[in-house]
């Protein structure tokens, strides 16, 4: 065992022992598992959404997106601190409304909202859907991280096996608390790295930030800017709207609103948490200096970039910090999105099909659910060969499709209803998996479209006939509406 | 809806607007190019535009809804 080996396992065992010791002196029910009973302040929720940003896909991602496309890469800061930005306004509303009616999960609020259960279902799977690729991201980069830190010593698909068995089993003991005391020694650990190689990097090789770009703009210019075709302005407005508005849709961060103990910590957060993707930057620099540097990583192989300079950099003491942070950054996301959706699944299909069920029942339910969906994203992890970001944006696709439903359940009248809804939600999620798989672009279709418009992304094509579908369905079941609402109240139990 | 809280489109509207002008390597600004300084730039400004909503805004006024 090498040295940086023992560094990468000594974190590891740490964020197990904190994770289960998390659970201490909690009596476990349904809501303490999911949102630690409603209780968590400024520190605890700015931890956790932040948590939710800098998971390996930054880390890995954005140092591979510069390091391969160049700038096309600053789409992921700009849709983060969009996204805040927006959540000023929005996640009080959906906080509040949450806490009145007693909602611990996604799909419990959209199936309340729209008064229908099916609505809860839909969301409850297409949340799955959207979580699989982004768990299957932290797995990767879990591997990634851990097999070259290691020096080769654990192949990737043996770290992240283990990787999965340390979160599923922290998260199946202690729940949300688990994730939120691993996040305070991730975060501490990712700031300290992030810092330290971008600006230890640059110096180093290049004496410098600004040399550095110089030295990139002088044989690949077309790296630091957007490009004309392809990657392009379109593409990158479309994208980070798309992903702004995906963001707190994502079940993990809509569950993390929820678990804020009010409004205004939710409100303090949105200021400060801008400020934190400046820490992006950083991992930016990296990935420019791997362009110069270590020139020749193809496709999907980018995403090593980072690592492979460290590595050629640095002594394997350091190596190990640095493997051990990256290991965090996968960990503490991977442990919310696998009970985010669980606890999804067990609330729209568990309690529905056994209604008597105890609040004991519905925790062993979730904490199997945990399990399979662990299970399914290793499968996915071990076969599949995608670059980080293009789960990433694939996931967004996906989860923005519940935007409208989400925008329009709001206002106290509703314009649409559970028809239009779910009809919307169904076309544009079959859009975006046909387009995905199919590799179909709007050029396809109608081949003398210019750039600017074929470049927009494919989520924002699907996302427009949603809402048309959304819109055209309601107006055409309005009147089918009011008494099915009626006769659905009778029935509901709860 | 207060009025105060439209401050929140700004960032939108300046960012992704104002894109295609920002759209270049120089000048060099804190030793970044154009485009990314434009993106560190806007993450600054949004937090002190929500800031200013955040004191403006009589959503925060009394004590926080429990």
């Amino acid at each position: 065992m090498n040295i940086s080996l023992l560094i990468i396992s000594t974190f590891l065992i740490l964020a197990l022992y904190l994770g289960i010791q998390a659970r201490k002196g909690k009596d476990m029910n349904m809501e303490q598992f999911a949102l630690g009973g409603r209780g968590f302040g400024t520190f605890f929720i700015f931890l956790l959404i932040a948590g939710e940003i800098y998971t390996t896909f930054t880390f890995l991602g954005g140092s591979g997106w510069a390091y391969s496309k160049g700038a096309a890469a600053y789409y992921v800061p700009a849709y983060i601190f969009l996204a805040y930005v927006l959540s000023y306004w929005l996640v009080p509303k959906i906080w509040r409304y949450s806490k009145q009616h007693a909602i611990i999960s996604q799909p419990e609020y959209f199936a309340s909202k729209f008064k229908s259960r099916s609505m809860g279902m839909i969301v409850a799977v297409l949340g799955s859907l959207a979580l699989i690729p982004y768990i299957v991201i932290q797995l990767k980069g879990l591997g990634i991280i851990v097999s070259e830190a290691s020096y080769g010593v654990i192949s990737p698909v043996a770290a992240s096996v283990i990787g999965a068995i340390v979160v599923t089993t922290y998260v199946m003991i202690s729940g949300i608390h688990g994730s939120a005391w691993t996040a305070i020694l991730k975060d501490f650990m990712i700031l300290a790295v992030v810092i330290f190689l971008g600006v230890y990097i640059p110096f180093h090789y290049f004496g410098g930030i600004q040399p550095m770009f110089e030295t990139v703009q002088a044989t690949k210019p077309e790296m630091l800017v957007l490009a004309d075709q392809g990657l392009s302005q379109s593409w990158f407005v479309s994208t980070v709207l798309l992903n702004a508005l995906g963001f707190y849709l994502l079940p993990q961060t809509f569950m993390v609103v929820l678990s804020s103990n009010g409004e205004r910590t939710l409100r303090k957060n949105a200021i400060a948490l801008p400020l934190y993707t400046l820490l992006l930057l950083f991992v930016f620099f990296i990935g420019f200096a791997a362009i110069m540097e270590i020139p020749g990583l193809q496709g999907a192989d980018g995403d090593l970039s980072l690592l492979r300079l460290a590595i050629q950099t640095f002594d394997p003491w350091v190596i190990g910090v640095i493997g051990a942070a990256g290991l965090l950054t996968a960990l503490v996301p991977a442990s919310v999105m696998l009970m985010a959706a669980s606890v999804g699944l067990t609330n729209s299909f568990y309690k529905v099909l056994v209604p008597a069920a105890t609040e004991m029942q519905q925790l062993i339910v979730s904490r199997m659910i945990i399990i399979v969906i662990s299970i399914i994203a290793l499968i996915v992890t071990v076969t599949g060969g995608e670059a980080l970001a293009i789960l990433n944006i694939m996931s967004y696709s996906l989860i923005t499709q519940l935007a409208p439903a989400l925008f329009c359940s709001l206002p106290k009248n509703n314009i649409i209803n559970k028809h239009g809804a779910m009809a919307g939600i169904l076309a544009g999620v079959l859009i975006v998996l046909y387009a995905t798989i199919a590799e179909v672009k709007i050029a396809t279709f109608l081949p003398d479209v210019p750039p600017a418009i074929n470049d927009i992304s494919t989520g924002v094509m699907a996302l427009f006939i949603n809402i048309i579908v959304t819109m055209i369905v309601s107006a055409l079941t309005k009147h089918t509406n009011i008494r099915e609402t009626e006769t659905e109240n009778l029935d509901k139990i709860s | 809806m207060n009025a105060i809280k439209l401050l929140l489109f700004v960032p939108f509207i300046g960012f992704l607007g104002l894109l295609s002008f920002a759209n270049k390597v120089e000048p060099y600004i804190l030793g970044m190019p154009f485009l990314l300084f434009w993106v560190a730039f806007w993450m600054v400004l949004a937090s002190v535009i929500l800031m200013i909503v955040y004191k403006f805004d009589p959503d925060n006024e009394g004590s926080d809804s429990e």
